[in-house]
């Protein structure tokens, strides 16, 4: 029997929402870890009882979490006593939960980047915003951090290693850090070209790969952003989020700080697909699962004021690819709204009809199971969602 | 035997309750009894000190016999007490945040 089983990354904890192929009746199993911020979860296509979770807290810093059994029981991926027992040292050797920057990768110093007043500002570890499983092995994610790179494990999240080639790129001490901190917080994989992977910063940029992460370049023509001093530079774009529908790998949307924007060419170029948005500011951007020019985002009113325009909890469906949007909002409440939807909280199901889900700061998490026609509430009283991910099992 | 006394959190991560007992070769110190406590239970690598620098998290307070001894030097021997057993070691989490 298909099951759905979604998964939700809080302030104070993470959430586990189940339910039938019919996705009416739903059951919500937490808060595991209780108390920390879980930044993200996300299980593995290649094995789905495997899910990988960013557990950090501003005390005690970051823990990688896994579990192998969908999220019934977790551990820290790290090794046993026995085995961190250097021999030569007595000294623990565990890498469990270890993100130190590279630098031999790129061969020279990577040592500061841009801090808000323009100063350079030295590079320092902060917490995982987005864990990437493999669409193909298990033991293999990515973990974009902050301040901004890219890690890998090979190894189920045991150890981690800097992909250096992209903080080692040369514009990599011009990148600053949005509000919310210098994150990488997007990992697009490309399931037809294991070497092709994107990634977004804020607020340097979007960024590809096509050697499987160690060379990069930044893909940012056709942005424009008024907030830096040339509004079409190479880097410095505040990217919110990217999404990509795996049979069209080369086309891809983007929810920027302002402006919904779309490329046919891998990133190539940008151009703006915004068009009868009330606003196109916002945060998440994702893709109906069997209609690749289904797109749906949630307006934000601005940039300094993160909530629904008109107090009206609103997601906006394209179904032509960008420019022609159509208010959803059956289900969701029309008055005296003011939650924000943040760049991870939103997700599509794989099943027919497609479901869609999306949680808020407010702490509701809501399902449409008609690709969006209508929605419900799933749970009402999280905590502040961080991230929703889906998981549809057969 | 060394008393260590977690925070609620990291007892939790580290699935255990009340009191940590740890044996410790040589002189009783702040880096000592972490390294103690880092290879019994090694998911608490990095949740103390940093993982890069080794040096104490910003948030995190260390307490022995009714002492803050925080910005003491982590080779510094502990208080007698501390080192029989009499009493904890304490690891505090900073009242901060929400």
């Amino acid at each position: 029997m298909t099951k759905v089983r979604v998964l939700v990354g809080t302030k104070k904890g993470a959430f586990i929402l189940t339910a039938d192929g019919q996705r009416k009746s739903w059951a919500v199993s937490g808060p595991h870890f209780a108390g920390w911020e879980i930044y993200h979860l996300k299980g593995s296509a290649a094995d789905p009882n495997r899910i990988y979770a960013s557990q950090t807290s501003g005390w005690f810093g970051q823990i990688i979490q896994r579990s192998s059994d969908g999220g019934k029981t977790w551990e820290p991926p790290g090794s046993s006593p026995a085995e961190l027992k250097d021999e030569a040292t007595g000294m623990p050797k565990g890498e469990s939960n270890k993100f130190v920057y590279d630098t031999s990768a790129s061969g020279r110093p990577l040592t500061t980047h841009q801090w808000y007043d323009g100063t350079q500002h030295p590079w320092e570890f902060k917490r995982v915003w987005h864990l990437e499983p493999s669409p193909t092995d298990p033991d293999v994610a990515y973990a974009g951090v902050e301040d901004a790179a890219l890690f890998r494990t090979g190894d189920g999240g045991k150890s981690w290693h800097e992909l250096a080639g992209l903080r080692g790129h040369e514009s990599g001490p011009r990148w600053q850090p949005g509000a919310g901190g210098m994150c990488l917080h997007t990992v697009v994989l490309d399931r037809t070209n294991p070497q092709r992977i994107f990634v977004a910063i804020s607020a340097a940029g979007a960024f590809r790969s096509d050697d499987a992460g160690k060379t990069w370049r930044p893909i940012n023509r056709g942005l424009k952003s008024q907030f830096i001093p040339d509004q079409t530079a190479e880097v410095g774009h505040c990217v919110h989020r990217i999404a990509m529908h795996p049979s069209r790998p080369n086309v891809l949307f983007m929810q920027k700080h302002w402006d919904v924007m779309r490329s046919d060419d891998a990133g190539e170029n940008w151009y703006e697909i915004s068009d009868n948005l009330p606003t196109d500011f916002g945060f998440p951007i994702d893709v109906h699962a069997h209609e690749p020019d289904t797109i749906y985002v949630v307006p934000i009113k601005s940039d300094s004021e993160h909530y629904p325009p008109e107090g009206k909890l609103r997601v906006y469906r394209s179904r032509t690819g960008g420019n022609d949007w159509e208010p959803l909002t059956k289900g969701l409440p029309q008055r005296d709204c003011y939650v924000n939807v943040l760049r991870d909280a939103m997700c599509v199901d794989s099943l027919d009809p497609c479901g869609v889900y999306f949680g808020t700061t407010g702490g509701q998490v809501y399902g449409s199971a008609d690709g969006g026609d209508s929605w419900a509430p799933i749970v009402r009283d999280l905590p502040s969602v961080l991230s929703v991910e889906v998981q549809a099992l057969r | 035997m060394i008393r260590v006394v977690l925070p609620q959190h990291l007892k939790t991560l580290a699935r255990v309750d009340g009191e940590v007992t740890l044996a410790v070769d040589g002189p009783v110190t702040q880096r000592s009894i972490l390294d103690a406590l880092e290879t019994r239970y090694p998911m608490l690598r990095g949740t103390v000190r940093d993982h890069a620098t080794q040096r104490r998290r910003p948030l995190v307070r260390f307490f022995a016999c009714e002492e803050d001894v925080t910005h003491d030097s982590p080779d510094e021997p502990l208080p007698p007490a501390i080192a029989t057993g009499a009493e904890p070691f304490l690891i505090i989490g900073a009242i901060a945040g929400g």
